[in-house]
């Protein structure tokens, strides 16, 4: 490095003004006094103040269940291609005798909640909505296979989110998406 | 009761630890909860309501850890130094009286009027009034009075300097040594902010300089200057943040209590409390006139004990809760600056205070006379120090020119 580029910067000259230091130390306690007289506090008191979270904050995973109370699913394993995290466990069969619009249904579908990462892909992957994210973000366990949740379990979050109005019915009831109505035979 | 009691002596002095101790218990939360407000936080909230308990879960804190001795530490020293910061504080507090107090009689003295006997009479009918009163201080009518305090407070840096050199590690020693640094430079402008004010009283008695101000008006408005000087030296001694070297959480660690836990850190932590309630007392008495306030000093009875012991409360509060707001106000010294500020400003602001004093005790002129020259020399060192060529090397400015 030449001596050219090199740059000699003086101290700014301190005037009496600063130089008696006793009106900057006012002007600093004014400053600390008008934060303890009016604390701008932003800080959330968690278990007495629950959080609000937006509509689109993945927490939980829920199945959605039609309009018929069954599951939405068609065991298309779209979901658990997409996942990163490849928690996504589902053992397909044939759909039940009287399930017109479908041809199978999950008999198991399981999500590791440890495993999951939160990242939604489930969600954007699947055809007939029928996997969401919830804005349950409180999820504890004294176990590990505590947190494995089966099928039952991720049905209980739709009943449950659905009834206590967090995360209402985001589809439409009955229809099934693009990927049910295709035109049968083509 | 002057006379020597022993059962109101003991009774008085349990009553003022337990005081001292639940007011630093206290102060800590004070500190914590002030902290958070500056800082647009919340603050301790959860044990008992607004956190009002948390003390007594910090305080359980300290006895129950498991107290860590480190293997290289030279163990009597290392037990020593928190009695000893804590002793020391504790024995500080003693001659402030902390309540309504009356000076003591003024020794015998004889002139043309009165002879001997006659003065020795009239000392001894006078000493026995001021016996049968009710006093509010562990040590009361101490001829030596805030010297001794001086004195004692200055031991406890001696806790400070044991702890960290018997802790045989380099952040603690660093710690101690700034500590003995730091003291060399507030001590002399401490003891000298305040000589004006015993040159007026005429005593270095807390209760008769205190007599004094209730007469002819606080000390603040005859000694600003000396007020000033006096406040930031006992920061200084108290390690509280402009000055709190020693401790210097982001440089040191823990300063010189690095190699402490359980209790014996809770002992070191709690002298600076002490100290803080000490020297508000000190500014509070010396300064703003204790218990005194105008018209609120004239009631009898139990209700006049009352108003005075809440007036001298409320302007200790005041310089407690001054000492928590400048902690978040200004940013620490470096050493240098420190032993610069006490050297090259205060000291001889003090000196030339003392002399402004010198001279208007000597020609017997208005003691107003001061408030102004206080103001002078403050405003004439400002001058001082603008003019001063404060940088000795001039570096050459060379500016470069880009591209």
């Amino acid at each position: 490095m030449s001596a050219k580029t090199v740059r000699w910067i003086e101290e700014p000259k301190m005037g009496m003004f600063e130089r008696m230091y006793l009106p900057a130390i006012a002007q600093g306690i004014a400053t600390t006094v008008r934060h303890i007289l009016k604390p701008q506090v932003k800080t959330e008191g968690y278990p007495e103040q629950e959080p609000k979270l937006p509509a689109n904050y993945r927490g939980v995973h829920r199945l959605n269940r039609d309009d018929e109370g069954r599951v939405r699913c068609v065991a298309c394993y779209m979901c658990a291609t997409a996942c990163p995290a490849h928690c996504i466990d589902i053992v397909a069969a044939p759909a039940p005798e009287g399930w017109k619009d479908r041809e199978k249904y999950p008999e198991t579908f399981v999500i590791d909640e440890l495993r999951c990462i939160y990242c939604g892909m489930c969600e954007e992957a699947c055809p007939v909505d029928a996997i969401e994210l919830t804005t349950l973000y409180d999820l504890t366990g004294l176990s590990r296979e505590e947190m494995i949740f089966d099928k039952e379990k991720l049905l209980s979050v739709w009943d449950q989110t659905t009834k206590a109005g967090t995360d209402p019915v985001r589809t439409k009831g009955g229809h099934y998406g693009p990927a049910a109505e295709l035109p049968s035979g083509s | 009761m002057t006379d020597f009691d022993l059962t109101y002596t003991l009774i008085l002095m349990v009553v003022v630890f337990a005081t001292i101790m639940g007011s630093v218990a206290y102060l800590t939360f004070a500190e914590r909860k002030i902290s958070a407000w500056v800082q647009d936080r919340v603050g301790p909230n959860r044990v008992g309501p607004w956190g009002l308990l948390q003390v007594a879960a910090d305080g359980l804190k300290f006895f129950l850890k498991e107290d860590i001795i480190p293997k290289h530490v030279d163990r009597v020293f290392y037990f020593l130094a928190p009695g000893v910061g804590v002793a020391t504080a504790l024995l500080a507090f003693s001659i402030v009286p902390f309540g309504p107090s009356t000076p003591p009689p003024a020794p015998v003295a004889v002139n043309s009027e009165r002879s001997l006997d006659t003065a020795v009479m009239l000392h001894e009918a006078e000493m026995k009034a001021y016996r049968e009163q009710t006093t509010f201080a562990l040590a009361p009518g101490l001829d030596i009075g805030i010297l001794f305090a001086f004195a004692i407070g200055s031991l406890v840096v001696y806790g400070i300097i044991l702890g960290g050199w018997s802790s045989n590690s380099k952040y603690s020693l660093l710690g101690s040594l700034r500590s003995s640094a730091q003291i060399i430079s507030y001590e002399i402008p401490l003891g000298m902010s305040v000589l004006g004010i015993f040159l007026f009283a005429g005593s270095v008695n807390l209760e008769k300089i205190l007599d004094y101000q209730i007469h002819h008006g606080w000390f603040i408005l005859y000694q600003p200057l000396g007020f000033l000087l006096f406040m930031v030296s006992v920061y200084a001694e108290c390690n509280r943040l402009p000055f709190d070297l020693p401790e210097a959480e982001q440089e040191l660690v823990g300063g010189f209590h690095t190699e402490y836990g359980a209790m014996k850190l809770g002992l070191m932590l709690m002298v600076d409390y002490i100290h803080m309630i000490t020297t508000s007392f000190f500014m509070a008495i010396i300064f703003f006139g204790g218990w005194h306030f105008p018209g609120l000093s004239n009631i009898d009875g139990t209700w006049g004990l009352v108003v005075k012991f809440l007036v001298l409360g409320a302007k200790v509060l005041f310089f407690l809760l001054l000492y928590l707001v400048v902690r978040w106000t200004i940013p620490r010294f470096k050493f240098d600056q420190l032993m610069a500020l006490a050297w090259q400003v205060m000291i001889p602001l003090a000196i030339v205070n003392l002399l402004c004093v010198m001279i208007v005790k000597e020609y017997q002129l208005t003691p107003w006379i001061l408030t102004v020259t206080s103001v002078v020399i403050f405003l004439a060192a400002a001058v001082i120090s603008t003019r001063e060529k404060l940088t000795v090397i001039q570096r050459p400015v060379t500016v470069a020119h880009a591209g």
